[in-house]
Formats: structure tokens, sequence, C-alpha cells
């Protein structure tokens, strides 16, 4: 019970820090979504990394590593730190710049200005709501999992919840967290997630810290933390300790995976808050630090917990593919004290929900800015009707993620994948308009055509070939002239090859693009 | 984009894909998985190249065009 009310406290201090942001609230629309291009460096380094660490890293990793071993950690973790700062840097830095030269607040904006197509940004909307709905789908399903098995048994003096063993049902505790992730977001907007993300990064990093000490020292037993760490390392599947369950070729395509950070709408709208070009070298350069180290303990985590010894595998056993959400919860259920266990469900829900306020936040401004002031008129509605209204579809969309999330008791590891291929699709896109001349709004259309069908076609086979897990393509090593053979992959390697292939193709064959629209964003 | 940033990832990416050591089991300090270890490395070694990347490869220009636009906005 002591657990519980630490999750309620935690939450409770989240809207104050939301309510204390709305009241530097400017009154316009620029700093309701992008805090009037004011944040530094360290609140740029937290908030962009609070952002794309979600369910998928906390949760999701610690699950995966309990699948498939320490593999889990190259597969994502140094990939990540590589790929992302790559992205901020070839990316991110020159659409901030042209962001703010042009004042876009949306990728759709960047893109319909960039190809002079109001089609492409037609198209884009709605791909881009649904796959951060389906982004969001992992935190929310994630989220109302550790609340569930953290606080398992709380109730059963009183007999309320058997059914979700006597702990918060996930279904109300996934509402709760959207309820106060979404009241945050309402009042405070961009600062307050900004203020909200850069804390709950702190709470997560050191509580994520704690919790691999305490577990470690639990398992070992022993007075001596070096000792332990070889206890519980020892007491591990011996598979897990090494890169055999992961199949190369897999391991390979996992590097296209974290390419979808360059085509997050929030993470977009994350980098327009900069103050200066400066600001992003900090993150730059700390990502692949902070990464590593909150990707390090729950990956260790996950191996520790294959062991007997942990009781992870009695406490699971007979569980659906739910269960890999459940390994971290459980560890500390098992082997953290009560005031410990609500500390550290307080820091898993800071890393889901630091995702979430951005989605939720970026979602409203793609709605006000590509929808209702692109085809209503930038004049017609004034700063506070903009706000109002990115308010109401925040609340719409959530509603609907909220409620998608209760007919999907999926992996949240396969989830996320399935999201990022999505976006690692739409990154040649992004590539070109920045780097190449060359590309035509035709060839933008065709790529963005082309990773829509690709993802649907994979996605609906991988139902079909639900033996095959992790889904791949091609479902067998496939000869080529019988001379080398494509082994397989992850879906989202031929999905980007596809849309790479038609953005060329197709623009090599359509005309060259206006001298002029170019001369907008290239220097001659 | 310099091409030196582009030569940092590259090399980074194949050290990332580490083939070689699969199946190596042994274990730093008796607690460290090898292959954890090593990609940590990767980690700290991709921080330090960002690093560089930033000190000798910055685009200038874009701290250039962010002081004018400072300047017109207090004009």
């Amino acid at each position: 019970m002591i657990q519980l009310w630490m999750i309620i406290g935690y939450l409770a201090l989240l809207l104050g820090l939301g309510f204390a942001a709305s009241r530097f609230f400017r009154g316009t629309a620029t700093d309701y979504m992008l805090a009037s291009h004011t944040i530094g460096p360290v609140l740029l380094l937290m908030s962009l990394f609070g952002t794309t660490m979600t369910a998928f890293a906390l949760v999701g990793s610690t699950g995966a590593a309990y699948r498939a071993g320490i593999g889990v950690y190259g597969e994502l973790a140094s990939a990540s730190g590589i790929v992302h700062s790559l992205c901020f840097f070839v990316i991110g830095l020159p659409l901030w710049a042209v962001g703010r030269r042009h004042g876009y607040t949306t990728q759709i904006q960047f893109f319909r200005d960039r190809l002079q197509s109001d089609l492409l940004g037609l198209l884009l909307f709605p791909i881009l709501v649904l796959l951060v709905v389906s982004y969001l789908l992992v935190g929310i399903v994630g989220g109302g999992a550790v609340v569930n098995s953290i606080t398992a048994g709380a109730f059963e003096s009183s007999g309320w919840f058997a059914t979700a063993g006597h702990g918060v049902p996930s279904w109300l505790a996934s509402a709760v967290i959207c309820g106060v992730v979404l009241l945050y977001v309402f009042f405070g907007g961009m600062r307050g997630t900004a203020w909200a993300n850069a804390f709950q990064t702190a709470v997560f990093m050191v509580l994520g810290l704690v919790t691999f000490v305490t577990i470690a020292n639990a398992l070992g037993g022993t007075d001596r933390f070096l000792e332990n760490l070889q206890i519980a390392t020892q007491a591990a599947e011996s598979s897990h300790l090494t890169m055999t369950k992961m199949p190369r070729a897999v391991f390979f395509s996992f590097l296209f995976i974290p390419l979808s950070v360059a085509m997050f709408p929030h993470v977009f709208q994350h980098w327009l808050t900069a103050r200066s070009a400066q600001s992003f070298k900090l993150p730059i350069i700390m990502h692949p630090v902070f990464i590593m180290i909150v990707w390090m303990p729950c990956v260790l985590l996950g191996v520790w917990a294959t062991g007997e010894s942990s009781g992870v595998p009695a406490a699971l056993d007979g569980m659906g593919p739910e269960k890999f959400n459940k390994v971290l919860p459980t560890l500390v259920k098992l082997h953290a004290g009560e005031v410990l266990g609500g500390l550290l469900s307080a820091g898993i829900l800071a890393a889901i929900m630091s995702s979430l306020d951005s989605q939720f936040l970026c979602l409203g401004t793609m709605f006000t800015e590509d929808v209702v002031r692109h085809y209503g008129g930038r004049e017609r509605y004034s700063d506070a009707q903009v706000v109002r209204l990115a308010r109401y579809f925040v609340v719409g969309m959530v509603a609907l993620t909220y409620l998608l999330s209760l007919m999907l008791p999926g992996s949240v590891f396969t989830l996320g994948l399935w999201s990022f291929s999505g976006f690692t699709g739409l990154v040649p896109l992004v590539f070109a308009a920045v780097y190449w001349r060359r590309l035509t709004a035709a060839g933008a259309v065709a790529s963005v055509i082309t990773t829509v069908g690709c993802w649907t076609a994979l996605f609906i086979r991988s139902f079909i070939r639900s033996d095959i897990k992790p889904y791949t393509f091609p479902e067998q090593p496939f000869p080529v002239a019988g001379i080398v053979s494509i082994p397989k992959m992850l879906p989202v390697v031929t999905i980007f090859a596809a849309a790479a292939a038609a953005l060329v193709v197709v623009s090599l064959l359509t005309p060259r693009p206006d001298q002029k629209t170019l001369g907008k964003f290239f220097s001659s | 984009m310099k091409p030196a940033v582009l030569i940092f990832v590259g090399l980074l990416l194949i050290l990332h894909q580490d083939y070689w050591q699969w199946e190596n089991d042994q274990l730093i300090f008796g607690a460290f998985p090898y292959a954890l270890v090593y990609h940590m490395g990767i980690s700290l070694a991709a921080a330090v190249s960002w690093l560089l990347a930033t000190r000798f490869w910055w685009p200038e220009h874009l701290d250039r065009s962010s002081d004018a636009e400072r300047e017109r906005g207090a004009s």
C-alpha cells in the first residue's frame, strides 16, 4: 500500500510542476508549442533524452534481455548512441536553422514549403498521427503493466480487484497516467513539458541506478557489492551472457531502428525549442553516455532475472507474451523494500511519462498548425483559440489511444519496433529534403506511399506468420542469382530500402524542382 | 556535413558489428559479460567522437545565422 501512496504522491508532484510552468505562460501559441525558443543546452539535453527514453527503454529492454540476453544492449543502446546523435547533428541542426528562419512549428510545414506540395502534407498528417499514436500505446500499455505488477496484493484485505491480482488494474493505472500527463501538458504547454521531462529524466536515471545496486545486493546477499554482482551474473542462464541468442543479420538490421528519431514529430518540436545552434552541442555529446547509464543496468537486470534464484521465472510461469513487460516490476517487487519499491516505480513511470507528454503536445501542435491554421487561414484564429483547439485535439486523441490500449495486450518491445519501423521508412524523405536538391514532390509522395504500403503489408504478414519471433523479412534466406543470399532481417530494412529507392527513382524521372524554392533552402 | 564526421561514424558502425566475438563468454571481473563491456566502450567512443565533431567540424554558419536572428529580434 505504501508503494501506491508513493506513486500517487509522485503524480501529484508532476501536476504541481505543470501548474508552476503554466505561471510562466506568455499566452501565445509559439510559447505554448515551442516555449518561445528559450531552451538552453542542459534543458535541451534532459528533455530530448527524456523524450527518446520510453517504456521501450526501461520495461522493454529488461524484458528483451530476459528473452534474448546481453546482446540487447548492442542491438539498441550502443546503436542508438551513435545514430541518435548523428540524427541530431545531421538532421536536427539544419532543421532547427531552417525552422527558425522560416517560422516552422511542425515537420509538415517544412515539407510543404520545401517541396511546394499540399498533397504531401495531406498524406503525411494522418501517417504521422497514426505512428505517434502507436508510439503512445507503448507508454500507456507499459505504464499500466508496471503499476499493476508493483501494486499487486495491495488490496488483498479489502478483496478489491481480484482479477488484477488485488493490485491497481492496468486499465485504471493507464487511465490515471494519461490523465496526469494530459493535465500538465494542458496547462504547462512546451515549457511545462520540458521542465517535467528534465525533472523526470533526473528521477529515472538516479532511481534506475539505485534499483540496480539494490537488486544486485539482494540477489547476491553479501556485504560486498562486486561479489553480489558476480553472484547475480553467474546465476543467470549462461546463453544470456553471450550474443549467441542474437541472429547476426537481425542484429545488423537493428541499426535502422534508432534512425526513426530523425522523423519523430515530438523530437522535431523539441529541436525547435533550442535557443541557439550551440544548445545542440551538449545533447549531441552526452546522449550516448546517458543511454549507457540507463540501459546497462536494465539489460543486466533482465539477464539476472533469468536465474532461478531471482524468483522471476517462477513468478512469470505460464504467462503469455505480456510477461516480458513484467520482468522489471517483478524484480523490484521481489527484491526491493516497500519504500524503495514505491520510489522505483515512480522512476519507471517518470521514464514513461517523459515521452508521453511530448507526444501529446506534438499531436495538438500538428492539428492546429497543419490542419486548422493551414486550411482555415493563419489570421482567422487568435492565439488563445489555437491553444484551446490544440488542447481539445490532444484530449480527443489521448482518449482514443487509451481505448486502443485496452484492446492490445502485446509486448511493449514488439509494439515499439513496428512504430519505429514506420518512422524509419520516412527518414530517406527528411534526409533528401535537407541535402538533395534534386528531390521532387512526386519523389517524396512516392516514398511516403511506398513506406505505408510496405509497412502495412509486412505488419499484416507478421500476424499470419506468428510462428516467426521476432518477425523477419525475408522470412527465410533469399538467394539472389545463386551467388549471394539475403539473410533474415527486421522488416525495417525492407521498408527503408524500398522508400529510399522510390524516392530516388521517381525524383529522377520527374522534372527538376523550381530554382526559386531551392534558393530558400540551399545556399548557392 | 564534413567527411571526417562520416568517417568517424562509419568506423563506429563497423566496430559495432562485432561478429568475431559472438560466442565470447568471458566475464570481466567475474561480473560483467564481455559483449556488454565492449558495447559500453562503443557508447563512450561515440560520445568522444561527437565531442570531436562538435569541436572541430561544427557548422559555424548556423551560429552566425542564429546570432543575426537574435539581433533582429532585439531591434
